[in-house]
């Protein structure tokens, strides 16, 4: 049996919840999918230690007329059918109109020693610490670039990490310039504001970076190249990210254009975030990085052009595109310094899933045949990490095949044909 | 304007294997090819190396091929393994068919076993019940075709051979093919563009059969052989519009490779959500444990179809010194090595080991 909707949203985090909100409130059936099994994507991702804020309380009581398919991973598409698997087996979703919320991955840049167990993103260790992994008393250097590396070191803090410190690659110039704009953006400055007043203690530094990774089984130390020359620090947990890639694997999938001339394209909308392929929709993180302020605005536009609505979408416009100017100033000031790109010696692995070092790329100058010879990118991460490093290091664009399974899956969910599924919200 | 003693147009498994043989009984080779090496059917396909005894000609064919394939069982681009290949009969009826079988692949000198019920599940415990017996050739194979192909075009390059890559042929005269880039090859010119031949050259036709594979994450040691049905044949060479068969094979980083399904259609690569499921549920029905495995990826590629089913290859008729070498539909990784040298010995003047005339691109137009 197949359910239907009017509207079927993908992601549940603020865009997302947002896009439903707006949707249901024209009395349209609507229906959020989510891999996680609770609402509120990355930014509000539950905490075992902590209630959620306000904001994230609010919007998602707001999708009470909303049916949340939580649990539900979308990992194959069908004319204007999405197939999810979810603990119960598969499912089949048909929709009028389709909104993509799916946000963001972190950027993760191969060096020597970040694939040795200790060390992970710095986003990923966060999500880690919110569900319980134990940190407490471990020591955490939080290393890379971009807002999420304050976030992280909050929440750690937060769960008894002893944090010896923060590396933002960024010069303290660059910083500098980010702070002095940031008052344009009051609700960002005070969130700044917060974090730096709680992570006080801990030395936050810029133009600094990771050069590698050390250790026998395990991280032992790394090594840290700052304006004052290098240091080896002896610690058990490295997170590092480079900032955020928007996450355009169903786009992809759905065949929607994605932007022109990026290196990190996010799917291609107009103001009403319209995408390429009519009756599909885009809004957050996935159409560019941008933040809390935008997913939300964003969220909300899509929400109600995909139920028809142009006048209430019309209306928030302008809100968007000022929320959308900070993506700008977010790129500018976090852009990456070139030497980063240099970090990967010839012997670094690159693509984990299949052990390739990058070295073994060197000879191709063509995605393709690089891909076929050495099967980077082919394994069971389908090159969502080593196709966003490659890109970023200039050798490739990202890999993904657009291709089903979107995500991995069992057999028997793509086996099954669309009459023997069920499909079961709120499970 | 440059002159060789052969211009290999297309760099496929047969393309690679063709100057490979070219270079290395000396001759002067240039090769053209417009996208990655092996990239075409090659890079598609499960690199089975497979005896198949419905039709003489192409066990004849096969046969010569799996000896040279020989060489390569320890060179590491080619990620050899001699897994076998264990045919699964699921009713008294293709038991029955097992000894006929047996007596046409020893005729071709190749070793073949009947195995009862007790010993099919001893060799692949993940089988469904019920299941009658089987017929197990230990000699077959599996590679991964496009680092061969790649490996062919190196090995042809470091005999001198030209490689005139990101180029395509765009016109073909006696003994003369012009690029791309207006720049023209003289020499006698080898076509092995697969499904692409009749761009080339149209008085060949050529259909492309489409198929599905889906690969899983790593399951060291849960699958030894390359497991087939009995029927596959019927699916393989029989002509109906769209089939599929049971076909599971162990890859060495213990990842397993599902298909087959074939279909003529209108040459649209994009996965077939459907065609999967008809694949898949035709897998379960002999391995139902395969239902909780994951999926990784799913691919389709195009097997270059003549009408007979018979790869051509030989001289094309109505040409000074121009040969073909493609249609190899669903076997062209296996019979690679044997087509290749069967060519050049053609083109030398040299009698070939087996006989080519079922092969002549002749037989098709006159
Ligand atoms: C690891 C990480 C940690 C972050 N932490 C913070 C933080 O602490 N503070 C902060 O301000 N910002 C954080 N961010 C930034 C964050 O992206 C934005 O603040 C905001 O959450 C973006 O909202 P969104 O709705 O566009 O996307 P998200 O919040 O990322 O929501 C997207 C949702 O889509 C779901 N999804 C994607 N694809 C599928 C699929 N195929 N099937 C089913 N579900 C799918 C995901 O599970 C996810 O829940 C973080 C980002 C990342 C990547
Ligand atoms: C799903 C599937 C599974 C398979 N499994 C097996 C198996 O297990 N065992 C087996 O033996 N076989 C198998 N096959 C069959 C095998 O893949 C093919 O028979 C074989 O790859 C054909 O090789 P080729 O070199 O003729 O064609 P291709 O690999 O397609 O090469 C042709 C080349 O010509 C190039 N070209 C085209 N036009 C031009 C031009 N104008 N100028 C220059 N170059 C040009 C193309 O770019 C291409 O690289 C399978 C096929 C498929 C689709």
């Amino acid at each position: 049996m197949t359910e239907r909707y009017d509207v079927l949203v993908v992601g549940a985090g603020p865009a997302g919840l947002a896009a439903a909100q707006a949707a249901a409130s024209h009395g349209r059936r609507v229906g959020v999918i989510d891999a996680q099994a609770r609402p509120g994507g990355q930014v509000w991702r539950h905490d075992i230690a902590k209630p959620p804020t306000r904001a994230a309380q609010a919007a998602i009581a707001a999708i009470d007329h909303v049916e949340l398919l939580a649990g539900h991973t979308v990992i194959a598409s069908e004319g204007h059918t999405l197939r999810t698997e979810s603990a119960h087996g598969a499912h089949d979703l048909e929709y009028s109109a389709l909104i993509l919320a799916t946000g963001a991955r972190e950027l993760l840049l191969p060096f020597p020693g970040w694939t040795l167990p200790g060390v992970t993103g710095a986003g990923g260790l966060q999500a880690l610490v919110k569900q319980g992994w134990p940190i407490t008393g471990k020591r955490v250097i939080v290393a890379g670039s971009g807002p999420l590396l304050l976030a992280a070191a909050d929440s750690l803090r937060t769960h008894g990490a002893q944090l010896l410190g923060i590396h933002e690659q960024a010069p303290a110039r660059t910083m500098a310039a980010f702070t002095a704009q940031l008052w344009r953006w009051p609700e960002r400055a005070m969130q700044a504001l917060g974090l730096r007043a709680r992570l006080a203690s801990v030395p936050y530094r810029f133009g600094s970076h990771v050069r590698a990774a050390f250790g026998r089984e395990t991280l032992e130390a790394v090594e840290i190249v700052g304006p004052h020359g290098v240091q080896r620090v002896a610690c058990d947990h490295l997170a590092v990210g480079y900032g955020l890639v928007p996450d355009t694997g169903l786009a992809r999938l759905l065949g929607c254009a994605l932007q022109d001339g990026a290196v990190h394209p996010g799917v291609r909308v107009d103001s009403f975030g319209r995408t390429s392929v009519t009756h599909v929709f885009a809004a957050g993180e996935a159409c560019g990085i941008g933040g809390l302020a935008v997913a939300r605005i964003e969220g909300a536009i899509a929400g109600h052009a995909a139920a028809g609505d142009d006048a209430s979408a019309t209306a928030l416009l302008r809100r968007r595109t000022r929320a959308r100017r900070f993506s700008g100033l977010l790129a500018r000031s976090f852009a990456l310094v070139p030497h980063l790109h240099a970090l990967a010696t010839p012997q670094t692995t690159v693509c984990r899933c299949e052990d390739v070092p990058l070295g073994a790329l060197d000879d191709f100058s063509d995605t393709r045949a690089a891909r076929l010879a050495s099967r980077c990118g082919m394994g069971a991460c389908q090159g969502r990490i080593c196709g966003s490093a490659l890109a970023e290091l200039g050798r490739f664009m990202p890999a993904g095949s657009g291709r089903p399974p979107l995500f991995p899956a069992r057999l028997d969910s793509l086996a099954a044909s669309a009459g023997d599924l069920s499909v079961t919200a709120d499970c | 304007m440059s002159h060789f003693d052969l211009i290999v147009v297309g760099a496929g498994i047969i393309g690679a294997a063709c100057a490979d043989a070219a270079t290395a009984a000396g001759l002067r080779v240039a090769i053209v090819e417009p996208g990655p090496i092996g990239g075409g059917s090659t890079a598609a396909a499960m690199g089975h190396l497979v005896a198949m005894d419905d039709d003489p000609v192409e066990l004849a064919l096969s046969r010569y091929s799996l000896q040279l394939w020989e060489a390569f069982a320890d060179l590491a681009e080619a990620e050899f393994s001699r897994c076998g290949t264990l045919w699964v009969a699921r009713n008294p009826q293709e038991i029955g068919a097992i000894d006929t079988r047996i007596a046409r692949l020893a005729a071709a000198g190749i070793e073949a076993r009947a195995v009862d019920a007790d010993e099919l599940y001893r060799l692949e415990p993940l089988l469904a019940p019920g299941m009658a017996g089987g017929l197990r050739v230990p000699g077959d194979a599996v590679v991964y075709p496009p680092r061969v192909a790649l490996h062919l075009v190196k090995r042809a390059c470091a005999h001198g051979a030209t490689l005139h890559h990101g180029r395509r042929v765009l016109t073909l005269g006696d003994g003369a093919v012009t690029l791309d880039d207006g720049s023209r090859l003289v020499g006698p010119v080898l076509v092995a563009t697969g499904c692409a031949l009749p761009q080339l050259l149209p008085e060949l036709p050529m259909r492309s059969r489409k198929g599905h594979l889906v690969i899983t994450d790593r399951y060291p040691g849960l699958l030894h052989h390359q497991v087939l049905e009995l029927g596959y044949a019927d699916s393989a060479h029989g002509d109906a519009d769209s089939s599929v068969a049971f076909n599971v094979q162990p890859r060495p980083t213990g990842q397993i490779l599902i298909g087959s399904s074939r279909e003529f259609g209108d040459g649209d690569s994009a996965v077939s959500p459907p065609m999967v499921q008809r694949m898949l549920q035709r897998a379960f029905t002999f391995m139902p444990g395969l239902r909780d495995l994951q999926a990784l990826r799913t691919w389709t590629g195009f097997r270059p179809t003549p009408i007979d089913g018979r790869p051509y290859l030989g001289a094309v008729p109505g040409y000074r010194d121009v040969w073909a070498a493609a249609g190899h539909e669903g076997l062209g990784v296996t019979t690679a090595l044997g087509s290749a040298r069967l060519l050049i010995d053609l083109l030398r003047g040299d009698t070939p080991a087996i006989d080519p005339a079922p092969f002549a691109p002749s037989r098709v137009t006159t």
